[in-house]
């Protein structure tokens, strides 16, 4: 394999393969909150499963070295991007006919995608998993309580629109990250072009709106007073 | 006056290239490597040499005026290659191809080398497949062709519009091989702005770095000129704005003879001239005659309607239809050779019905073909010279038919060349457009592309090896010699001439007048008086350059306006040359018409008791008549008729 | 028409380079765009200015030379043509455009809007061909090649080498440049013999040229004066990737 992952392409490889194991957590995180909705008895079992048991430790560590790597390559791409571009800059620029507004903005995406993430760790993964971890409660709730930590976050519209924007760069982030993927792995002709990208947006739709169910039903939930 | 010796090998002319070649003597491999060649140009002919004595194992020097060797002005032919395969088993033969190409030029080219360019055509096609040039195939996966003017067999190979481009493409790949392995070393952006001869032989150029205006010496065993033709002596051709003949030029004026200067090649389908700030002339393919039908209305009235744009072409009702190839040349129609179609379109447009503003103009019309074929496999066939028409012309050939003109093309005429290619000087080689030797008065539609290769490809690599067994003892030729001093320095006197002028005319505005004297009397028409005339105009219009012309900025520099300006003052000694060859030849016969030799019906009438020869120009120096020479022209296999492509 | 052009000057590689308004007036919508320079260049002539300093040769849209960034677009508002394919009857009376030289790190600027491309050249002699001498090949119709593989290696030979996919590009890639070679030669089976090699070798001199990665934006498609696809990407990556895993 030679200085594979030194070459351009081969950077760009790193880029497609993370990102596709990353869509397939998000299928999985995504199948896993939507059965909050459905049983919140069902879905704190799932979180006593992942809690700091071996396994699951493991699959974080996979997962977390899988964004490292998306995030340390998206870093050093875009860096040598820049200075591939050189210096002087256009004085005018116009975006060009048919290019997607997503596909020049991954960067700035991912950066917002980070950030929420960062969030996210904050609001629950701190709370459950590390506080299992080092043993000891950290939350208002139990680590394995997942569905309190919903309930109470959702109910609070700053955190709601805060995650639904969350969701909106992450749908954008996906609808050319995903068809992106198999056009660097070279999975991609003439014709398939097309079709990846109507089952980039088909699939990032789906996804984020699952997503999306999730926290807009616990908010709508929190105004009736959990009544409904 | 070096004597001209063709060196035509005796023999059946079927047998002349075979038996040459194994007369001819070889370099060793050892020997090669000590050997250089300078090319100059690079398109088909240099691009396509250079690559081949580069995997024959000399050392290549390869000049070109542009950033990439890519740019060279072959990569504009739009419509195909020539080759005798017979794939189409419509009995085409080598022997066919050699007559046709004879006789569309009109009986003024050599046999010997035309039956050569015919005999390794095939060779071509093989080379640029392997190369991996796309070439149109059918269905079956083998390689399809298409009909040009002047053959009555499908012997064109094509690739979409851009046949030249992919040729080129191929050839550049090569000498991209040579380059990456050093036997090639490219200059990009040098122009060659000297000849040096040493004891009487090409030894080196003087080269101008255009990015840097550093004045350079190269020298070499032998210098390979590939640097095309010369037509931007008219100012608008459908030349590449930077085409020129200055490197031909300077070969002239160090002693090379100019052969045939006034075979010029008006080609019938260009888009017309829209004003006076235009800068060049965009050719629409031949291969368009394959489908396209040309006519002009019959009744006068509907052409004041059509110039007014009160009537739109497709309103005008067959019958008062005039397609006048059809008419007047019923065996060939819409494909006649060249000539005789600007002719056409000349005779129509000077009896008042031209049917543009300017009445410089006829339809070019794809309906017939559209109802017949459908739009789609039209598009499929022409779809990017159509796209092209509309951008220019915000008309819709689809809907609309095209309006074409006449326009300077090809020039037949170049540097003399014996049967190795190698000039008057010994040494000193021509390819391509830049010699005069294979199309006679008229070139035919997809031959310079098998021309420039065949010179590269397959001939000059064996030729030259004969004259370099030769220089085997020579060793490597030093540019610090008083020969290659005296260039430099003439070189940096014109330069610095051209710049104390300051005078009020920018280069172009005086080539523009070039343009236009040429045009009007050394163009398509001509006669003893507009000749005369032509000659003492651009006398007039030379003295008034060196006086009056302004060049900007300073020589260290990228400065395109220098480069122009010492071109120009190059075109304005080859305009002459051209009308004065012109002149002196009292037939029409090609792209040479003299209105006072027509036949009743206004064909070409040829003379082929006087001027059944090759012209010979020799330089005697600065504003001197030159001198003629003749080269006669014996035809062995093929018997002089006056052209008919009636019947 | 009258217009205001805002024009990049630069005297050389090295000199900083700053924009210059001129007017043009009495231009025909007929006109080409680069004619519209000539006419200004015409002027500045006269006048005694250096006039502007552009690359251009054939201008009917096939050698590459001519480039251009014009109004925030390579080659102008228009698309699938050459700067020099572009007429004024794209712009409007008053009018103003902004005229600057390509801008990629790969791609110098050598005096005004010219700009240094050997690059490509390089790209190309590291393996943008066929290694067969002249001579000793077989017969053009020995192999037979399915027309659809002939036409689609024809549509990504289409390539005129101007850059404009790497002036557009974010990134300075010339992914789009060695992939309609690469994808070119590797539809035909006489380019299929070396196709492994090629790839590595003209991917691994453009890395070393300084050009940027795809990221898959489609902005040098939008502005390929030929149109030619990023599906050609895809067969570069794969290809490449292919070739890579074999080592």
């Amino acid at each position: 394999m030679g200085n594979l992952f030194s070459s351009s392409i081969g950077r760009k490889l790193i880029m497609s393969i993370s990102g596709l194991f990353l869509i397939l957590f998000l299928l999985f995180h995504m199948s896993m909150n939507l059965v909050a909705v459905f049983s919140t008895e069902a879905y704190n079992m799932i979180c006593e499963f992942l809690g700091a048991h071996w396994y699951a430790l493991v699959g974080t560590l996979v997962l977390a070295a899988g964004f490292l790597f998306h995030i340390i390559y998206a870093f050093i791409l875009t860096i040598k991007n820049r200075q591939a571009r050189g210096n002087q800059r256009y004085a005018v620029s116009k975006h060009e006919q048919g290019v997607s507004w997503a596909s020049k903005n991954m960067f700035v995406l991912g950066l917002i995608v980070v950030l929420g993430l960062l969030l996210h760790f904050y609001n629950f993964w701190y709370n459950m998993q590390f506080a299992e971890l080092i043993g000891e409660q950290v939350g208002p709730y139990g680590p394995a309580d997942g569905a309190a930590y919903i309930t109470s976050l959702f109910s609070n519209p700053v955190f709601v629109i805060l995650y639904l924007v969350w969701f909106a760069a992450l749908w954008f982030h996906l609808t050319h990250g995903f068809w992106s993927a198999f056009q660097t792995l070279g999975w991609d002709n003439q014709i398939w072009i097309k079709r990846w990208k109507c089952i980039a947006n088909i699939f990032a739709t789906v996804v984020m709106l699952c997503f999306a169910l999730v926290v807009v039903v616990f908010f709508l939930r929190s105004l009736c007073g959990g009544a409904c | 006056m070096a004597k001209l010796d063709s060196k035509i090998p005796a023999g059946p002319l079927a047998e002349k290239w075979s038996k040459h070649k194994a007369d001819i003597k070889v370099v060793s491999p050892a020997n090669k490597r000590k050997l250089d060649i300078i090319v100059v140009g690079t398109g088909l002919g240099g691009a396509s040499a250079a690559a081949s004595l580069g995997e024959l194992g000399y050392n290549v020097k390869i000049f070109c005026i542009s950033d990439s060797p890519r740019r060279a002005h072959s990569i504009a032919a739009q419509g195909g290659i020539n080759a005798a395969k017979n794939y189409q088993n419509d009995n085409d033969s080598v022997f066919r191809l050699f007559y046709d190409t004879i006789k569309g030029g009109d009986y003024r080219a050599r046999e010997a080398n035309v039956y050569r360019l015919a005999e390794v055509s095939n060779n071509i096609i093989d080379q640029c497949v392997a190369q991996g040039v796309p070439f149109a195939r059918d269905y079956g996966g083998l390689l399809d062709n298409r009909s040009f003017g002047g053959a009555q067999v499908s012997r064109t190979f094509y690739a979409r519009g851009q046949t030249g481009q992919q040729l080129l493409l191929g050839a550049y790949a090569a000498l991209n091989r040579q380059i990456a392995k050093g036997s090639v070393k490219s200059y990009p952006r040098h122009e060659m702005l000297d000849l040096v001869l040493v004891d009487g032989k090409a030894r080196g150029i003087i080269t101008r770095n255009l990015i840097t205006g550093e004045i350079e010496r190269f020298g070499a065993h032998a210098v390979v000129i590939a640097t095309g033709g010369y037509g931007n002596v008219f100012f608008l051709s459908t030349n590449a704005m930077n085409s020129n003949g200055s490197a031909a030029w300077q070969c002239y004026k160090k002693g090379a003879c100019f052969a045939n200067p006034c075979f010029t090649q008006i080609h019938p389908t260009c888009i017309p001239v829209h004003g006076t700030q235009q800068s060049k002339l965009t050719l629409m393919s031949e291969s368009l005659r394959n489908d396209g039908r040309i006519w002009v209305p019959k009744k006068k009235e509907d052409v004041e309607l059509i110039r007014a744009k009160k009537k739109k072409a497709s309103d005008i009702p067959e019958e008062d239809r005039d397609y006048y190839l059809e008419r007047r040349y019923p065996a060939f129609g819409n494909l006649v050779p060249r000539d005789v179609a600007s002719r056409a379109a000349k005779e129509r447009c000077d009896a008042g019905y031209g049917v543009n503003e300017t009445g410089l103009a006829v339809f070019l019309d794809f309906k017939t073909a559209i109802d017949r074929l459908g739009e789609d496999v039209i598009r499929a066939r022409y779809g990017n010279l159509f796209q092209m028409y509309e951008k220019i012309t915000d008309v819709n050939p689809y809907h609309e038919p095209m309006m074409i003109y006449p326009a300077v093309h090809y020039t037949m005429g170049g540097i003399w060349v014996d049967y190795n290619l190698m000039t008057t000087i010994p040494g000193l080689y021509a390819i391509g457009e830049a010699n005069f030797s294979d199309h006679g008065a008229n070139r035919l539609g997809a031959s310079a592309l098998m021309q420039g290769l065949a010179d590269g490809y397959f001939v000059l690599p064996y030729t030259i090896g004969d004259y370099l067994s030769h220089e085997i003892q020579s060793p490597k030729v030093n540019t610090d010699t008083p020969e290659f001093a005296e260039a430099e320095k003439a070189v940096k006197e014109k330069i610095a001439k051209l710049f104390s002028i300051q005078g009020a005319e920018s280069v172009d505005d005086i080539h523009k007048k070039l343009g236009h004297i040429m045009w009007e009397n050394v163009g398509m028409g001509r006669t003893k008086e507009s000749l005369e005339k032509a000659i003492v105009e651009i006398q007039a219009l030379r003295k008034d350059f060196w006086k009056n012309v302004r060049v900007t900025g300073t020589n260290e520099e990228f400065n395109q306006e220098l480069e122009k300006a010492i071109r120009l003052a190059d075109f304005l000694e080859l305009g002459e040359l051209m009308a004065r060859d012109a002149l002196h030849r009292q037939e029409s016969c090609g792209g040479h018409f003299r209105v006072e030799y027509q036949t009743p019906e206004g064909e070409a009438l040829r003379d082929d008791k006087h001027f059944a020869y090759v012209a010979v120009w020799e330089y005697q120096g600065a504003d001197q008549e030159p001198k003629l020479e003749k080269e006669p022209l014996v035809f062995e296999a093929v018997h002089l008729a006056q052209r008919n492509y009636k019947d | 028409m009258n217009l205001t052009l805002k024009i990049w000057r630069q005297k050389n590689a090295k000199a900083p380079g700053k924009f210059v308004t001129y007017k043009v007036e009495n231009i025909s919508p007929d006109t080409s765009f680069l004619e519209m320079l000539d006419i200004l260049n015409n002027d500045l002539i006269h006048k005694g200015e250096d006039p502007v300093v552009f690359d251009h040769d054939c201008r009917e849209g096939i050698c590459g030379m001519c480039s251009l960034h014009i109004n925030g677009f390579a080659h102008g508002p228009d698309t699938e043509i050459t700067t020099c394919q572009l007429h004024m009857r794209k712009f409007k009376d008053g009018d103003t455009i902004t005229i600057e030289p390509w801008r990629s790190h790969a791609f110098p600027v050598i005096k005004d809007l010219a700009v240094d491309r050997s690059a490509f050249d390089k790209i190309l002699q590291a393996g943008g061909f066929i290694s067969v001498n002249t001579g000793g090949v077989p017969d053009a119709n020995s192999i037979p090649i399915p027309k659809a593989d002939a036409d689609e290696s024809m549509d990504a030979a289409a390539c005129i080498g101007c850059g404009a996919c790497v002036a557009t590009c974010k990134n300075g890639s010339a992914m789009l440049f060695v992939a309609a070679r690469v994808s070119s030669l590797a539809k035909l089976p006489q380019g299929r013999v070396e196709g492994a090699r090629r790839a590595k070798a003209m991917v691994a001199k453009m890395d070393e040229l300084g050009f940027g990665a795809c990221t898959n934006t489609g902005a040098c498609e939008a502005q390929c004066p030929k149109g030619i696809s990023i599906a050609h990407i895809a067969r570069l990556n794969r290809e490449f990737l292919s070739a890579k895993l074999k080592d």
